[in-house]
């Protein structure tokens, strides 16, 4: 994951519009709210209707759920719906549609793509999961072999992907294949949307070390994709990739939370109510991990004040190292402190969840669950490779496969 | 929720600083001033104080002060922590202004203000802010008694602010009756002194609580912002060191190349950005009288000293046998660092208070 251009300039219509304030953005939420009462009306056709009312996500071009307005507007939007006792689009459970689908498809989908597909993304109509890492190819991602062959106004695509969250739920897929093995590895790449209801679509699960199973095998068989369902041009699928996993990684890591919003919050609510556990050891490294999560805190909010005043930092890619690292101290810190109880753990069938419920498990679940925290989405290894390299500019180490045909390379 | 980006014209501050210490104070020069046995450079100290008017900022403009703030102060030892310079900054234009802010010294803080003179609080540089220690002074009418040692920017300070258990008195420091000895120091550029006092007169700032308030007002300062003075020691040594390994070759490459620098520099980068967010909170916070400041001044000692010490610390390493060498200036910022870590109370004593402060008892 190196020398990656940036990715593409907004379009026109992407750019912010005329300025509107929280006070006209409340006034909008009320007209809405007048002329669609959410107790009367079906959840998914309230969602729909406030879609095409531009209050999806207002930071959205005018015509895909939004206002073309300034995303800190969002936060102002949200509240005033929860407050009318609006239902939401169960934001965490569509975490892939909201956080990498959107927006890659925003930025480099055809109108066509937009119109067809940010909608039920949005309502939560249509899951939506991320086919990108197969058997031989996760971190170096760009080695990826599942191929992408044309044949008439179709691809057929053949291949093995893997750890794919949520989908047994997806009806949508982001599809990175190969569709030139004789180019260098980061050009033969082409990106694709594929339906996962297709045939030669098949779907296993697959167990992970918590017992259950958010993520899947998906074998890909000579499934044929529409041309018009491939995002950005042939070739380009590496660029186009580039912003899914930039956006995964602050959906992961990002966030402003109130003091004590993640797991530090589950540990120091455990030491206030039960001081039998507490030891001198156990004290101090409860009040260290407070210092960073409260500091790791206090960072995210500051990335989020420079989001909003239009002048983003590089902080974004240090959020989800930082994330990782804080779970797994803090689930282990905590695993400890419950001491006997910490032997046991909830339930080890295979389930097959929905969402990832950090809280409302045990704490041998949370410390298992972290573990995949510094994998998925880009391992804290490269991560810190990407900070090395992108922002303190460090060469590069030096490299073999970046020149040859990918057909060539080793593996 | 505090402010936690820079605005415009504290970027100008910044820069302005910056610009006036790299061509009056770079590292070099101030090695040189440490070889000479006393670091202090009164012609810098002129240049930022009365020539600039940064000694005034959080002065309030009725006593000639800037009106500014904490948060601009933040940003002028972010610069002064990033060269290591040595002027009194911290001690008297942070710690000292604001023991009199809270008395409402007209008389000084208009001389503070000025650049005419400097104070400094007659307590001991590792003294943490929290419940008042035993003075070690005593006052017998307005003459005062006894010793404090190890006092950060005393040295050359026209007046000293001394607790006594009588209240709060202050002394011009060339009276008679008044000692100072300089001491040998860790951190070359921050000299500490040990103050004797032996019926030395003075005149009453303040008695009883308003006297044991207005020192932890001084405390609390110095303990918030110096978090931004190690944020700059901090970024001074990432900044050299990424430079360095850029352009040090061994085993024909650039040693920066090695990927084992590489993550531990991303580390102390991501270390870095974390410490600018939670030294600017501190900075927000006082700057506005927030109520959370105690827990954002805590946060910020408990996190950011032990930030700048590794920072110091990979500065040191990362450069190899030039890192340990006396004429490079690494030294410097480690003897700040670990010696800023000391300053204020150490990071554990400030663990010890958030875990009062956000109930969390051992
Ligand atoms: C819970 C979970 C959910 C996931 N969900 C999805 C999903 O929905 N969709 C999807 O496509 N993928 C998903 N993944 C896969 C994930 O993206 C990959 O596992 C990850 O990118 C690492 O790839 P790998 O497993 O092949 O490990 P490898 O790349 O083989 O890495 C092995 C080890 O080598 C290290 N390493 C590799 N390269 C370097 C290097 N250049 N420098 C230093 N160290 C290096 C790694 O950090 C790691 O420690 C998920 C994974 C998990 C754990």
């Amino acid at each position: 994951m190196v020398a990656i251009p940036p990715p593409p300039p907004p379009r026109p219509a992407d750019r912010p519009g005329p300025p509107i304030d929280p006070a006209r953005v409340r006034q909008l939420v009320e007209q809405f709210l007048a002329g669609h009462d959410p107790a009367a009306l079906a959840p998914r056709e309230f969602l729909r209707a406030r879609f095409d009312a531009g209050l999806a996500w207002v930071h959205y071009p005018v015509g895909l759920g939004g206002l073309a307005a300034s995303r800190a507007l969002q936060p102002v939007v949200d509240a005033s719906f929860a407050a009318a006792g609006a239902p939401d689009n169960e934001p965490r459970r569509i975490g892939i549609g909201l956080g990498m689908a959107a927006p890659t498809i925003r930025a480099h989908g055809t109108d066509e793509q937009r119109r067809r597909f940010l909608r039920p993304l949005w309502t939560g109509e249509e899951i939506w999961c991320q086919l990108f890492s197969e058997p031989g190819a996760g971190s170096d991602l760009a080695a990826l072999a599942t191929r992408a062959v044309p044949d008439g106004d179709d691809w057929v695509v053949t291949g093995q992907k893997v750890w794919t969250s949520i989908a047994h739920q997806a009806r949508w897929g982001l599809l990175l294949a190969r569709t030139d093995p004789d180019l260098p590895k980061h050009q033969g790449l082409t990106y694709f949307i594929c339906d996962l209801t297709a045939p030669g679509v098949e779907v296993r699960p697959l167990r992970q070390l918590t017992g259950e199973a958010e993520f899947n095998e998906v074998f890909l068989t000579g499934v044929r994709i529409p041309d018009r369902h491939r995002l950005g041009a042939v070739g380009q699928g590496w660029q186009v990739a580039r912003t899914t996993l930039m956006n995964e990684r602050v959906a992961i890591g990002g966030g402003a939370q109130p003091r004590e919003g993640g797991l530090i919050g589950v540990l120091a609510q455990t030491w206030r109510e039960r001081p039998e556990l507490r030891t001198t050891g156990l004290h101090d490294a409860v009040l260290r991990l407070w210092v960073r999560a409260e500091a790791a805190r206090l960072t995210a909010e500051r990335l989020r004040q420079q989001l909003a005043a239009g002048e983003p930092g590089p902080e974004g890619s240090a959020a989800k190292l930082t994330f990782a690292q804080l779970n797994q101290e803090i689930s282990s810190l905590e695993l400890e402190l419950v001491g006997a109880d910490g032997l046991q753990y909830d339930d080890w069938r295979l389930r097959r969840p929905v969402l990832v419920d950090f809280a409302g498990r045990t704490p041998g679940y949370r410390y298992l669950r972290a573990k995949g925290n510094s994998i998925e989405g880009g391992t804290s290894e490269i991560l810190r490779n990407i900070i090395a390299d992108r922002v303190l500019g460090l060469p590069s180490e030096p490299r073999v496969d970046t020149d040859r045909p990918w057909k060539d390379l080793p593996r | 929720m505090t402010d936690l980006r820079y605005g415009e014209l504290e970027q100008e501050l910044r820069g302005t600083v910056r610009e006036m210490l790299s061509a009056q104070s770079p590292p070099e020069q101030v090695l040189a001033r440490c070889e000479g046995g006393d670091p202090y450079d009164p012609k810098l100290w002129r240049t930022l104080a009365a020539e600039m008017g940064l000694a005034g900022l959080a002065v309030p403009e009725r006593y000639g002060g800037g009106g500014a703030g904490w948060r601009e102060a933040a940003v002028v030892l972010e610069e002064l922590g990033r060269a290591v310079a040595p002027v009194p900054y911290l001690g008297s234009a942070v710690v000292a202004t604001a023991v009199l802010r809270a008395v409402d010294d007209r008389a000084l803080l208009t001389d503070l203000a000025a650049g005419a003179a400097t104070a400094a609080l007659a307590a001991p540089f590792a003294t943490a802010p929290g419940p008042p220690t035993d003075p070690t002074v005593r006052a017998a009418g307005d003459n005062l008694t006894g010793t404090v040692r190890g006092v950060a920017d005393a040295l050359h300070a026209d007046v000293l602010l001394v607790p006594t258990g009588d209240g709060l008195f202050a002394v011009p420091a060339d009276t008679p009756g008044v000692g100072r000895h300089p001491l040998v120091t860790l951190d070359l550029t921050r000299p500490l002194c040990d103050l004797s006092l032996a019926a030395a007169p003075g005149w009453r700032l303040a008695a009883g609580p308003e006297s044991a308030r207005a020192v932890a007002a001084g405390l609390t300062a110095g303990a918030a912002l110096l978090a931004s003075e190690q944020l700059g020691v901090a970024e001074w040594c990432l900044d050299t060191t990424v430079e360095y390994v850029r352009t040090r070759y061994q085993f024909a490459r650039p040693v920066g190349s090695f990927q084992a620098l590489k993550h531990r520099l991303a580390d102390l980068w991501v270390e870095i950005a974390q410490a600018r967010a939670v030294a600017r909170h501190a900075a927000g916070c006082l700057a506005t009288g927030d109520p959370d400041t105690p827990v954002a001044t805590a946060l910020a000692q408990a996190f950011c000293a032990p930030v700048a010490v590794h920072a110091a610390e990979e500065c040191v390493q990362l450069h190899g046998g030039i890192g340990f060498t006396w004429e490079h200036p690494a030294h410097l910022y480690l003897k700040r660092a670990k010696s800023g870590a000391i300053g204020f109370g150490t990071a554990d004593r400030h663990r010890a208070t958030l875990a009062t402060l956000v109930d969390l008892p051992g």
